[in-house]
Parts: C-alpha cells; sequence; structure tokens
C-alpha cells in the first residue's frame, strides 16, 4: 500500500494490484456456501462449528419422542457473517435433516440436488437480465461436505447413488466426522477401500487434478488426496488436561485432542478447506459447476427457441423471442429436476 | 479364558457363583440346552465381532475384502446360521447364532421386517407341526429365536424410523434386546443422554422390548433385573485383537489417545450383556420364547383355523384329533 520500494523511473509499478484487490475484497467481503449431506447423528453440525470455531449451526437430529420423524430431506440454510483481520465472509451453510434417515431412502438426495442447481439457475438468471446488478449475491454451493459412516467396510449403495449425482454439480469433500471409533488401522483400510471405489465408479471427489497447477500445487493436491476421506472428529467442548485447555473429547479411556495430527484429520481438513484452497473451492464453483451447468441450460434455450422458430415458420404465429428468454431459464430449470 | 462373573450387587454375585438350576426345564446333559440367538443390525456396527466375542473364537472370519463393484449392489437380507458348542460355567449349551447381513444396507429396506418375521414364524410353525404329529420326533431340534439382539447406531439422537419399525413389528414374537454398536464413539455424558432419549422413545412408541421383570413371582430375581434393565440399550464394544499381560489375557482396542477394554464393566456392558446372555437368563428367554411369546402365536394360529402344510402322512382323522386335543388344552 505504500510507495513502492524501487524508486527508478523504469519501476511501473503493476506489482500493486495485489494490493489494490486486497482493499476491494476487504470492503466488499465474500460469499461462502457449505452444504452439509448425511445421515443424522454422523457429526455433521459438530464439525462445521468446530471448523469455523463457532456455534453456527444447531443439530437438527431428533431428541424427544414428541419430534415427529422427518419423512423427506429438508434444506435448511443458515447465514451469518464472520470477521477476521478485516475480512468479512459470508458464510451460508445449508443443513439436510432428513437425508438417508428413513426405512426407503429411493430419492433421498433429490431435494439436496435440486437445491444446489436452483442455485445455479438463479446465478444464472440475474447473469442474462439486461440490467444486471454490479455484484451477484452468490449463492452458489462452493463445496458439499458428504459424511461417510464410520465402521461400515466401504461405500453403501446409497453413498455411491448420491456421490455420483453429487459430484456433477458441486465440489465434494468426502469426511468421517466420528471417526473416534475406528483405530488407526481400520482407518488406514477404509480409507484405502473407499478410494479404491471412488475410482472404480468414476467419482471425482475435490480436488481435481488440473494441467494448470505449478509442482507445489501437485505436490499439495496430492498429499490431500491420500488423505481423502477425512477421518475427523469434532467437538465444540473445551476440556481440561493436565491444566491445559483442549479442544477434544473426555472418554473413559483417554482424551482425544482434535488439534492433534494423530488423533485426527481435523487441522489438515481446515488447513485444507479455508487456508489453502478457499478461493480454489469459489472458482472452481464458477468455472467448472456454473459453467457445466450454464451451457446446458444456454443449449436448451437454444433448442427451444429454434423449435419455436420452427412452429412459428410453419403455424404462422408470432414468437417474440429475445424478450422471453430469461424468465425462461427458472421453467426449463423445473423441468430438468 | 472367560471374563469372571460381573458383579452388580451382592445378590447377583451370590447367584452366579452357583450353577443356576431352571426349575422350569430338564436339562440334558447330554445334549446341552439349545439356543438361538439371532443378532439383527446394519453393516457397520459390531455384529460379526460382537458374535466372535461372545463365543470367544472367531466364528465368522473377517471376511475379505469386497470387490469395489459390489458397493453399491446392496445384497438382499441373509440369514447365516452358525452352529457352536459352548460350556458356560458347567451348562452345555448348544448354541445357534442367526447372523442377519443386508438388514437396512439398501436403499429401500422397508421388505426387511416381513423376511425377519416370515422367518421367526416359520420356526413356530415348524413347531406347531412337530407338536402335534402322533408320532413326534424324539430328536427333534427346536430352531425358534430365543432371543433377537438389536444394534443400534450410535447417533446421540434419539430412534431411527429403522430401528422403531423392527422392534414394533417383531416384538411380539421374539424377545428383543436392544444394544448399542460402537459405543465407544460416545464419552459417558453422551452415552447416558442417549439411553435416556431411546428409552424416552420405548416407552413413547410403546415399543416391545425384552421386560426382563417379566417374571413377578420371583422377588430376588425381581430386583436384579430392575438394576439390568437400568442398564438398557446395552453399550457394546467388540473387537478381534486379544493382548496378553501379567493378568492374563483382554480383549482390547487401541486408540492413539488410550485403550479400551471390552470386558471392563465400566467402559461398556459387553460383559454384563454376555452373561444375560449365556448364563443368567437363558433358561428365562428359553421360557418366555416358549410359554409366552409361542403360546399366544399357536393361539392366534389355531383361532385362525387349521395350521400351516398339512403333513402328507397325516390323515384327516389325525389332524382333527390333533385340533380336538388342542382346543381342550385351552
Amino acid at each position: 500500500m505504500s510507495a513502492p520500494a524501487n524508486d527508478s523511473q523504469d519501476y511501473v509499478g503493476f506489482d500493486t494490484i495485489t494490493q489494490q484487490m486486497e482493499r476491494k475484497f476487504l470492503k466488499r467481503g465474500f460469499n461462502f456456501n457449505v452444504i452439509l449431506v448425511g445421515e443424522s447423528g454422523m457429526g455433521k453440525s459438530t464439525l462445521v462449528n468446530s471448523i469455523f470455531s463457532s456455534h453456527l449451526v444447531d443439530s437438527q437430529g431428533r431428541r424427544t419422542a414428541q419430534e415427529v420423524i422427518r419423512k423427506t430431506t429438508e434444506i435448511s440454510p443458515v447465514t451469518q457473517t464472520l470477521e477476521e483481520n478485516g475480512v468479512r465472509v459470508r458464510l451460508t451453510i445449508i443443513d439436510t435433516p432428513g437425508f438417508g434417515d428413513q426405512c426407503n431412502n429411493e430419492g433421498c438426495w433429490v431435494p439436496v440436488i435440486k437445491y444446489i442447481k436452483d442455485q445455479h439457475a438463479a446465478y444464472l438468471e440475474r447473469e442474462l437480465k439486461p440490467q444486471r446488478d454490479r455484484v451477484i449475491n452468490d449463492t452458489r454451493v462452493h463445496a458439499c461436505l458428504y459424511f461417510l459412516n464410520p465402521g461400515s467396510r466401504g461405500l453403501r449403495p446409497l453413498d455411491v447413488e448420491v456421490l455420483k449425482r453429487l459430484t456433477e454439480v458441486t465440489n465434494v469433500i468426502p469426511v468421517i466426522a466420528k471417526s473416534d471409533s475406528m483405530t488407526v488401522e481400520e482407518r488406514t483400510v477404509f480409507k484405502r477401500r473407499i478410494k479404491e471405489e471412488l475410482v472404480f465408479h468414476r467419482i471425482a471427489v475435490y480436488p481435481y487434478p488440473s494441467e494448470e497447477d505449478g509442482e507445489e500445487d501437485r505436490l499439495l493436491n496430492s498429499s490431500i488426496r491420500d488423505l481423502v476421506p477425512f477421518a475427523v472428529v469434532g467437538s465444540e467442548e473445551i476440556i481440561d488436561v493436565n491444566g491445559t485447555p483442549v479442544r477434544g473429547r473426555r472418554h473413559g479411556w483417554g482424551v482425544i485432542n482434535i488439534f492433534d495430527e494423530t488423533h485426527s484429520d481435523f487441522v489438515h481438513l481446515r488447513n485444507f478447506m479455508l487456508r489453502t484452497h478457499l478461493s480454489d473451492l469459489i472458482e472452481v464453483t464458477s468455472q467448472r459447476h456454473y459453467e457445466q451447468f450454464r451451457t446446458s441450460q444456454l443449449r436448451q434455450i437454444k433448442e427451444l427457441r429454434a423449435q419455436q422458430a420452427a412452429a412459428a415458420a410453419s403455424g404462422g404465429i408470432m414468437a417474440s423471442m429475445p424478450q422471453q428468454a430469461p424468465p425462461q431459464v427458472p421453467a426449463i430449470h423445473q423441468s430438468m429436476a | 479364558m472367560a471374563p469372571s462373573a460381573p458383579s452388580i450387587n451382592s445378590t447377583m454375585s451370590s447367584r452366579m457363583a452357583t450353577a443356576r438350576p431352571s426349575s422350569y426345564r430338564h436339562k440334558s446333559e447330554k445334549r446341552g440346552m439349545t439356543y438361538n440367538i439371532m443378532l439383527v443390525g446394519q453393516a457397520g456396527l459390531g455384529r460379526r465381532t460382537f458374535l466372535n466375542t461372545l463365543c470367544e473364537r472367531a466364528v465368522i472370519a473377517s471376511p475379505d475384502a469386497p470387490n469395489p463393484e459390489t458397493a453399491n449392489v446392496a445384497d438382499p437380507m441373509k440369514f447365516d446360521t452358525y452352529e457352536v458348542a459352548m460350556e458356560e460355567e458347567g451348562t452345555r449349551i448348544s448354541l445357534t447364532v442367526i447372523d442377519t447381513p443386508g438388514f437396512g444396507d439398501g436403499l429401500d429396506n422397508t421388505s426387511c421386517f416381513k423376511q425377519l418375521q416370515d422367518y421367526i414364524e416359520a420356526q413356530f410353525d415348524e413347531v406347531l407341526v412337530e407338536e402335534s404329529r402322533v408320532k413326534r420326533n424324539r430328536r427333534y431340534r427346536d430352531h425358534r429365536i430365543h432371543v433377537l439382539v438389536y444394534f443400534i447406531a450410535p447417533t446421540g439422537h434419539s430412534l431411527r424410523e429403522l430401528d422403531i419399525e423392527l422392534i414394533r413389528r417383531l416384538g411380539e414374537y421374539v424377545n428383543i434386546i436392544p444394544v448399542i454398536g460402537r459405543a465407544d464413539s460416545f464419552t459417558v455424558e453422551e452415552l447416558d443422554a442417549f439411553r435416556a432419549n431411546v428409552m424416552r422413545d420405548i416407552v413413547y412408541y410403546k415399543l416391545p422390548v425384552y421386560n426382563f421383570c417379566w417374571d413377578e413371582t420371583d422377588s430376588e430375581a425381581l430386583v436384579e433385573n430392575r438394576e439390568i434393565m437400568d442398564h438398557i440399550p446395552f453399550s457394546v464394544v467388540t473387537c478381534d485383537e486379544v493382548f496378553d499381560n501379567e493378568y492374563g489375557s483382554v480383549r482390547i482396542r487401541r486408540y492413539p489417545w488410550g485403550t479400551i477394554e471390552i470386558d471392563d464393566e465400566a467402559q461398556c456392558d459387553f460383559a454384563l450383556l454376555r452373561y444375560i446372555l449365556l448364563n443368567s437368563h437363558i433358561a428365562d428367554l428359553i421360557n418366555y420364547t416358549e410359554d409366552m411369546l409361542y403360546e399366544n402365536y399357536r393361539t392366534k394360529k389355531l383361532e385362525v383355523g387349521g395350521y400351516g402344510e398339512n403333513d402328507e402322512e397325516e390323515d384327516d382323522d389325525e389332524e382333527d384329533q390333533a385340533l380336538g386335543a388342542a382346543k381342550k388344552q385351552e
């Protein structure tokens, strides 16, 4: 921000763009939207509250006998603004209570996929408006934490069905949230099996390999891919261990410190999501998932126009095409869902 | 290698010290007691290791690594039968364990309940037919399920739809003992809270779990049984690893933050449950199955008129005689 170090007249000074961008960013803040997908009782709320070090979401599990058992998957987004060192993030956590909780779970993923696509559609609609906002409020889902069941020997049928569909519309990060009931050997075996099955079913989880990556990025991404699925333990409690406050869990046979790398992958997950890949998650959502959605939507509109033009030519109906395009976006999307 | 009897209170320990004679059954020392346990629960809750730890040997070997191709194909529920000859504190038990892999693991699990019900009823029907034969088979083996151990997932919330439906549908045919699988994922406070939630659900939905206090004539047993019922659902942690220390062999699970001993009653209810299933309550479970569950089933079946398949060897006269005899007994 201050005067450039190099005083010579040949110094142009365009390297200050990073600082200019930072100033703009600080002023504007940014949106970060995360969806949590997994059966109830997998530790979703506790994990997300641990990652962001604040109580963002309440657990939606049924705890009293009088509460009705959910029959479908609900979508419940909660938005909060967090601030750190002047940087503001509008964080939206989307919980999915009811997912995978019924005897018959066929189609329990439909509301989830629909929500994610709806956000893409809403963004597209605003983009296509003749008079559009300078900054479109980004509600697109940037990351999906998918919760695997510890103890299962690999992916379950439900996992395969849902992951296939989720990975097509958003960045999916598989995690095992309550991994404190698995020994280290069990975790290793489980991770290896999951990776094999993901490869076999061609399920592409984030991070995606890219040719643009430099050597450093490639190494980092490959070490992250080794950890997948992240075996983490979440906790909102601070417990006392010999006078030191520790965020963790106290069992009858030992105390877990969630920040201890030998106990869980929590630190790696948090660093990965927030310290190294945060902007990449947002960018990839825009450049990969949103672009795919946009391309297929615009293609459909084009085909529809062609059909209507053909109908107009043969039926003599005057169809006014250009004005209709923006409102049609959600209509087409509905039929796609 | 069998762990010593857990001590709940002094009356319980003294009862465990002597082989408990059953006033209801005559045990044939040569054959041993016939005893059938069914294990039901989703994959990943520890059914297989529970069976191995219960019988203190590898009854079910660790399965081979599954093919990645089969991950998204749910195997239909199967009934795998394992026969284990056991000896517990002087009593020989001819134990049969029926495992039900595939329960609750598919996308649509609504057909699992009917399958289980059909299986249990089929065992009743067999006995019904056998009982009414003119010439009975002396070596007939009773396949009725005496107890169903149901594994609940440690969600920390309350019962799920699957759990409620299972207990509701099968409770009138079999003694159901609910247990919490993988209970080592709970802290002590969480376990107490979860137990309370589950018990509230059991009361609210009137779920027919096995009532340990069904026999109100034995007042001494009633006191211990009430204490036992405080542990429902039983917290279960099981493992395949055995470790030798100075006290003998211990079954443990080793974590980076500590080691849990399966047989330590302070850490989980496995030892208590094992004692209940294989020692103290065998007679109760068998008696309740025979005297109450089976009799209710039989009455319902006969009232409807005629039971199951007719044996081809029986002629109509014999059938009428049998029905007449049955009616006289009522």
